[in-house]
């Protein structure tokens, strides 16, 4: 009576092939999306320090009388032309080098702004300031690429960027304890620069928290405004048919086409200044608005009609019934379909590139009408340069990028199981 | 004999181009409770949600004929929905709370009409409207806790209470007990006589033994036409209408 049928053998097979299948296709995508991972990871991580070497500095050259320097503005110790002393300070690290084309690669294995770092030590310890002070100056990105081991150390030296007396003196300087590895936060406050070593996120972190908020203030009230209106007010008609299929298909259009209409008319018609985060948060408000009523409609959908009838029955107007009963209910929904919606326009290169958002900014912006720069759009113009320490600043900036995207997500999820209503 | 307080004539209601309610005039007098009974789709609610106008909500729903409570005719353009609600009480199928707590529950509709001011009055209110309900001393000491997590008949005695909240002269209610079991159905079928000595009551049911439980007046409908309306005692003992007949005794339904 309870015997395997041939016909159920045979069904209970298939139904084993279609798990394994299944099973793998999930393996499949977890191993591409731990290879990316590690990949990054392991490429970029070491962005997040940085080569320093110590030089002793010989501030009473600069004043006899180093209290002195407490009495000095910042502004005034900035204006001081420490540029011979700074050298001066370096070449003491091996008094018997003469020959002057070796004391300029003595000299470059600093990142170029010695002078400042030395001045800034200066400004910062200016209240008790020893004659002789010992100053950690950022190595150049060719000695943090050694130290990092990216760099080959047994390539023949004319197809190496760095010198073999270059090496000998960083060898030097490493075995007397000078050289440290030290975690690297001016990445995270700095804006772009030429030199690899130099170059940091903050600008580009600060620039995509503008337009995020940009976005935000734009497309949220209006997001909601127009889902409610057009969920619960709205009789439908041909008009509001027609609208609805358009926001549909405005969710669909590639985002580049929204960087040509933002050049086009936010830039080139209404003249707002262009690269900056403003424009970059109208042009992609254009594109997080359909996310947010789409997802603010569904879950206005979701609240049942008993809900809006029980209010309506006591005599509230349909405006109070929404207002009162209906969208709070469905905030929820609003919420996470918002955050989802900036979480794409965080990740949003292409408009970006149209309205001028690639431009080279070193300042780090503390405006939305300041020029600037923007996380996916430093990850397109460091993953041009060919520099190692680019390359390793690229994959970083894909961490800190990918961290911001995963935390945006968590949101999401949090505000949607915090505030899960049931009836 | 009471007078007259809901005076429906020639009523005509279409969904679209289908006409759900022909020709339906009844009248329904004051503190007594009138019961619509017949077999699905008849047409029971469609008739209830035009004495507060409910059906305005539906975008595809037209009325014809004439409503009048107290003489006036509610679908006058002169009259206010939302006035005339706050006088016509609304009770639905599926109890249907706010997910707030019980005070809010009840707060609320004195609250968008300006019925209360101060946080003594409001409390006053919502006492009474618990007391009036029969179900204050099951919730007293949780009036801020959800009235959501309240059993199914307690829910439904909430929503009363809510309809009673801003004062109506009128309770519409639609089939209120079908969600709920016997013990909850006796509580609410009691609550009833107990509300008629102050409230103009309409029921839907499809329980002909709660109709003549608690009704005075009883109408039957079928196919959208109301086919008799007398006295609750002369429908179930001796009809005029074969129709009506048949339906009580079980023959179709
Ligand atoms: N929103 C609506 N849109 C279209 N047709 C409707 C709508 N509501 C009701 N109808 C139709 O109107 C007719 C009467 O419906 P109604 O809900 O009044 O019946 P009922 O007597 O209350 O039935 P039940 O006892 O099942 O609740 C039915 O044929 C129904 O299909
Ligand atoms: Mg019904």
């Amino acid at each position: 009576m309870f015997d395997v049928s041939a016909n159920l053998k045979k069904r209970l097979k298939s139904e084993r092939r279609f798990q394994i299948l299944c099973i793998t296709a999930i393996s499949f995508a977890l191993i591409f999306v731990l290879i990316l991972f590690l990949n990054i990871f392991s490429s970029g991580y070491s962005a997040f320090y940085k080569t320093t070497i110590a030089i002793e500095v010989d501030y009473s050259q600069v004043i006899e009388d180093t209290s002195q320097f407490a009495t000095m503005s910042d502004d005034e110790i900035n204006k001081l032309d420490l540029f011979r002393f700074s050298k001066k300070s370096i070449y003491s690290l091996f008094p018997d080098i003469e020959d002057r084309k070796e004391k300029k690669l003595l000299i470059r294995i600093f990142s170029i702004e010695y002078e400042d770092e030395i001045k800034q030590f200066l400004i910062k310890n200016k209240e008790n300031i020893n004659k002789i002070e010992t100053v950690y100056l950022t190595a150049s990105d060719d000695v943090d690429q050694v130290r990092k081991g990216n760099y080959p150390r047994d390539l023949p030296e004319e197809r190496r960027r760095i010198k073999d007396i270059q090496l000998e003196y960083y060898d030097i300087l490493e075995n007397n304890g000078r050289v440290k590895y030290v975690f690297n936060i001016p990445f995270l406050t700095r804006g772009d620069s030429r030199e690899p070593e130099l170059a940091g996120v903050g600008g580009s972190i600060v620039g995509s928290f503008l337009t995020i908020i940009t976005v935000l203030i734009l497309s949220f009230p209006i997001g909601i405004l127009a889902a409610v209106y057009l969920q619960e007010f709205a009789r439908s008609n041909r008009f509001t048919d027609f609208i609805e299929i358009n926001i549909n298909n405005l969710a669909a259009v590639p985002s580049i086409v929204f960087g040509l209409l933002g050049l086009g008319i936010i830039l080139n018609v209404f003249g707002l200044p262009r690269s900056t985060p403003l424009v970059g948060g109208i042009v992609l408000s254009l594109m997080t608005l359909p996310t947010i009523i789409i997802a603010t409609r569904a879950s206005l959908r979701a609240v049942p009609p008993s809900i809006r009838e029980g209010a309506l029955a006591v005599g509230a107007t349909k405006m109070q019934a929404v207002m009162h009963h209906v969208v709070p209910l469905a905030m929820p929904g609003a919420l996470t379909g918002t955050i989802i919606g900036l979480a794409q326009a965080l990740g949003e290169t292409a408009p970006l590139l149209l309205i001028g958002m690639v431009a080279f900014v070193v300042d780090v912006p503390s405006s939305p009408l300041d020029a600037s720069a923007s996380l996916p759009v430093q990850v397109y113009l460091w993953a041009e340069s060919a520099e190692r320490g680019y390359v390793e600043k690229t994959s970083a900036t894909i961490m800190l990028l990918l961290g911001f995207l995963i935390l945006l997500n968590l949101a999401a999820v949090l505000i949607r199981r915090k505030f899960e209503t049931k009836w | 004999m009471n007078k007259v307080k809901i005076s429906a004539k020639n009523i005509d209601v279409f969904y679209g181009d289908k006409q759900a309610l022909f020709d339906v005039s009844m009248d329904m007098y004051e503190k007594e409770v009138t019961a619509l009974i017949g077999p699905s789709g008849c047409g029971k609610s469609t008739f209830l949600r035009c004495i507060n106008r409910m059906n305005d909500v539906i975008d595809i729903c037209s009325v014809k004929g004439n409503v009048s409570i107290d003489g006036h005719d509610i679908y006058d353009k002169s009259i206010r929905v939302e006035s005339l609600r706050e006088n016509v009480g609304m009770v639905f199928q599926k109890p249907n709370p706010f997910p707030k707590s019980i005070y809010e529950n009840i707060a609320y509709g004195p609250r968008i009409h300006g019925m209360a001011n101060s946080k003594t009055d409001i409390d006053e209110i919502v006492e009474n409207s618990l007391q009036k309900a029969a179900l204050f001393d099951e919730v007293k000491d949780r009036l801020h806790q959800p009235g959501t997590g309240l059993s199914g008949g307690q829910q439904q005695r909430l929503c009363i209470a809510r309809a009673i909240s801003v004062n109506p002269e009128i309770i519409l209610m639609d089939e209120p007990c079908s969600a709920l079991d016997p013990i909850a159905t006796a509580k609410i079928e009691e609550l009833m006589n107990e509300l008629k000595k102050e409230f103009t009551i309409i029921i839907v049911t499809h329980s002909m033994q709660q109709a003549a439980r608690v009704s005075t007046k009883t109408g039957f409908f079928h196919l959208g036409k109301l086919i008799e309306v007398d006295s609750t005692e002369t429908i179930f003992s001796n009809p005029g209408n074969q129709k009506t007949q048949d339906y009580i005794t079980g023959r179709f339904g």
